[in-house]
């Protein structure tokens, strides 16, 4: 992040020593040329499919206690007259106070799938629910980004396997657990010496694909683990695997990597049995990771340049079944955090429990008019080329 | 290109890969003779399940309290785990090796994906019945398999309310390919499927009162129709001809399509009234097939890179179910495909997550270093169940032990590099061989480790 002010600034410094820099440069490096930086945008997946009325609760809704007699939140923290936030969410109750925290009721899209595997597809690829795309739209906004780029990693996955969501069409983006152990296997000496002697051979396309992405791995395995070393950040996270997740990407971004897209995910939702035990201990882990993460580039100014996005494959169903769980649904809501937002609180009506479709919520947002919105507002993209939507933008960032 | 780089091509496309066994045979049969081997009519045998059949009534699951669902489900997916694995032995094991490849390609082209156990493994074993045989008897029987009924949501297409999903999918990607019907085709022939469904222990049947037995015009005919008739019409269309024979081209030859080619074997393919061995015949003894563009230009799926080391070093695998890890974690895993188009090809197998795991794969199979990575968790599978990391760690190795007094004789007085690629790698034996240090195990295990051999 920041490239351009880093680069500059070591030029600088050396300068400095010399005693030439002229004194318009020596303005531009001290700390309030540090504003403008590249926007970053943080994806957190919530796999299983987040029950979002027990999220955002309608707390003067009878249809919600009705139908839900005994997991209904009845303790939700109030945002609004009729709506709350989940209990174990209180920094999210912080965030919305602070004007930090922006939440779109109702996003789905048409024909919804309640398949897991098919509705997480469709998410990824924001492909309509009829059809098939092997890219991924963070994936196909890479291709964009990386057209003839040096490092292709303005996308990065925390994870051992790389998402559909981040495979391009003709980039594919990284992923790791940790950018050490990436390191380590990258740097296996045979692999690298088999890199090294194949780079005057001119063979076949397979093959040269097959060694430009062994090379593409070993050089960037290399340069993203320099970034994650480079200002590691101090502060402390929680010691859950989304607490490690979040300090990781946090070091990235402190650093002078190009990123600005991290993909990482949490679940699973899938609330069948006893819902409450386990969206509650999900959502402390979520809860308090994200305050960790919140205060720690909060401390290094970078809040208003970074967005954290979650989204879950689908919503539950209005009622609750027999195991004080609840059963697939459609539409859900998306929560933005930012220093950053344009429109803050809640960005449109609840819910409306009174018009379901066969007892599922019926969506009003469409979520590639969010990718969009991201798209073309955040990362500066051409949302259209990468998407294919047409239908509009949302006005709050 | 001599008779056994020929023959090694052909075990390649028409199975999955030369197995140890194979060696000395390939090396004084002619590619010829080889062909009829592989292509002679062995008898079917069903994949079966390695534990008793259980009575609990599917169409009950609706009814059940979630807690007895998750039974179920977990029942189910270690049947459809066993199912799984038994299909890849198949494949690493069968003499019949033309019927598993070609299994394994309807597999893909046929995708469907079901939390029921029975129905998995009866459309899979209607797909292996059949994927030899005649194109219209495969395309029936899955049709009315309840394993592609439900995953298209057929039980929902009914006269008042007709759902598409099935009409859609059976033109768009397993006969014709888009283009070649409209949307009133799609919703026409919706209708005549409407009633198309199975009873409680999957049998076949046609809900006589959800069939719309009204008139329906379909690619330009107008009749009674019903779903006989209109898979009837697909299969009077060249296009469906044309649709198959270019996607197993590619499958079979190369990823670029040579139009030529796939037009004459397409028109032969329907005339002969889609005889699949037919066409795989003329596939096999073209000279074409053996030209060097067409060898060793294709990636290997996964399943097929790992059912490739398995026949080349013969394995005890005491814990097979810690197969699926690699499965999902190099991205197929075998009765789960990502949707109904079935498995990207080609590039698309390969980021750097598993093109590293695939360099790695021959070392951590034969113990020379642990797996480090972890399997995402697939909700339609665990249903929330959380597996601890401690747990999922354990259920990571397979414990293999290769047969390596076995593969070392026959490898004793032969290069690896002759065996085990089609093509010379871009680095010298010195280099292998001074990673191998002498020991030829490791030098089998430094070549399998190469980007060479992800390609087939």
């Amino acid at each position: 992040m920041i490239i351009k002010r880093r680069q500059f600034l070591k030029a600088g410094s050396l300068a400095t020593a010399s005693l030439l820099l002229p004194n318009f440069l020596k303005a531009m490096s001290l700390p309030e040329a540090l504003e403008r930086g590249q926007k970053v945008l943080v994806i957190l997946q919530l796999s299983g499919g987040n029950d979002g009325l027990n999220t955002i609760v309608p707390m003067r809704n009878d249809i919600y206690f009705r139908e839900r007699q005994t997991i209904a939140v009845d303790n939700a923290l109030t945002l609004t007259d009729e709506a709350g936030i989940h209990p174990a969410l209180p920094f999210f109750k912080t965030l919305y106070d602070r004007g930090e925290l922006a939440v779109l009721n109702n996003v789905g899209y048409p024909d919804p799938n309640k398949s897991h595997f098919r509705s997480m597809d469709i998410w990824h690829s924001a492909s309509r629910s009829d059809e098939y795309l092997e890219s991924g739209w963070i994936g196909r906004y890479l291709d964009q980004a990386c057209y003839d780029c040096g490092h292709p990693t303005q996308a990065l996955e925390v994870n051992d396997m790389l998402s559909l969501a981040l495979k391009g069409k003709q980039k594919k983006a990284f992923a790791f657990k940790d950018p050490k152990k990436l390191y380590q296997t990258s740097r296996e000496e045979y692999f690298n010496a088999l890199y090294q002697e194949h780079q005057h051979q001119h063979d076949e396309e397979t093959v040269a694909y097959l060694y430009q992405t062994l090379g593409d791995t070993i050089n960037n395995a290399d340069y993203i683990f320099e970034q994650s070393k480079a200002r590691k950040t101090a502060a402390a996270y929680p010691d859950s695997v989304l607490g490690k997740d979040l300090k990781t990407i946090s070091s990235l971004i402190k650093s002078d990597i190009n990123t600005q897209v991290y993909y990482l995910q949490i679940g699973s939702f899938d609330t069948h049995i006893n819902q409450q035990q386990r969206q509650e201990s999900l959502f402390h882990t979520i809860n308090d990771a994200v305050e960790a993460f919140v205060d720690d580039l909060k401390k290094n100014s970078l809040f208003q340049h970074v967005m954290l996005m979650t989204f879950s494959e689908f919503g539950r169903r209005v009622a609750q079944n027999a195991s004080n769980g609840t059963d697939h649904g459609t539409a859900n809501q998306l929560f933005f955090l930012s220093g950053g937002l344009k429109k803050q609180g809640l960005l449109n009506a609840l819910p409306d429990l009174t018009q379901l479709n066969e007892g599922d919520l019926q969506y009003t947002e469409d979520f590639r008019k969010v990718y969009a919105t991201l798209l073309k507002k955040w990362l500066d993209a051409d949302s259209a080329k990468i998407l294919g939507w047409k239908n509009g933008i949302y006005d709050f960032i | 290109m001599s008779d056994f780089k020929k023959n090694m091509h052909l075990a390649n496309r028409a199975g999955f890969g030369m197995s140890l066994q194979q060696i000395t045979v390939f090396e004084q049969q002619s590619t010829a003779v080889l062909w009829k081997q592989y292509a002679q009519e062995h008898e079917f045998h069903p994949i079966s399940f390695n534990t008793e059949q259980t009575n609990v009534d599917y169409t009950a699951l609706s009814k059940l309290n979630a807690a007895d669902k998750k039974q179920v489900q977990q029942l189910n997916r270690k049947r459809n785990i066993e199912i799984n694995l038994n299909f890849l032995n198949e494949m690493v094991h069968s003499e019949d090796q033309l019927r598993e490849k070609m299994a394994f390609f309807w597999h893909g082209h046929f995708a469907s994906r079901v939390i029921n156990a029975n129905f998995s493994a009866h459309i899979l074993n209607e797909i292996r019945k059949n994927a030899l045989g005649n194109f219209r008897d495969l395309l029936f029987a899955v049709s009315k398999a309840p394993a592609m009924l439900n995953f298209l949501n057929n039980q929902q297409n009914k006269k008042d309310h007709p759902n598409e999903n099935f009409a859609r999918e059976v033109m768009e990607l397993f006969t014709m390919g888009r283009g070649n019907y409209t949307e009133s085709d799609v919703k026409e022939a919706a209708r005549a499927f409407t009633g198309w469904s199975y009873d409680k222990d999957g049998q076949f049947l046609v809900r006589k009162k959800f069939h719309d037995s009204g008139s329906k015009t379909f690619l330009g005919k107008t009749g009674n129709f019903d779903g006989n008739a209109i898979l009837d019409i697909i299969l009077e269309q060249p296009a469906t001809a044309r649709f198959i024979t270019e996607k197993l081209y590619r499958f079979l030859v190369n990823e670029q399509v040579d139009q030529d080619i796939v037009d004459t074997l397409s028109k032969d393919f329907f005339d002969s009234g889609y005889d699949i061995r037919r066409l795989l015949d003329r596939v096999f003894t073209a000279a074409w097939f053996y030209d060097s563009k067409n060898v060793s230009n294709k990636i290997k799926s996964p399943v097929e890179l790992m059912a490739g080391i398995m026949r080349m070093l013969p394995m005890e695998i005491a814990i097979p179910e810690n197969l699926i890890v690699y499965q999902k974690l190099l991205g197929q895993m075998l009765l789960y495909p990502p949707n109904v188009a079935g498995w990207p090809s080609g590039k698309a197998w390969i980021d750097s997550s598993t093109l590293l795991l695939r360099m790695q794969l021959p070392q951590i199979w034969t113990g020379l270093r642990p797996l480090d990575l972890d399997a995402q968790n697939d909700d339609d599978l665990d249903m929330g169940m959380k597996q601890s990391r401690a747990m999922a760690k354990a259920y990571k190795n397979p414990k293999i032990s290769i047969d390596w007094a076995g593969v070392e004789a026959v490898f004793a007085d032969r290069e690896p590099f002759e065996l085990l690629l089609q093509q010379q790698p871009s680095f010298g034996k010195a280099l292998r061989d001074s990673y191998a240090g002498g020991s030829r195990r490791r030098t089998i295990i430094e070549v399998m480790s190469i980007p060479e051999y992800q390609l087939c």
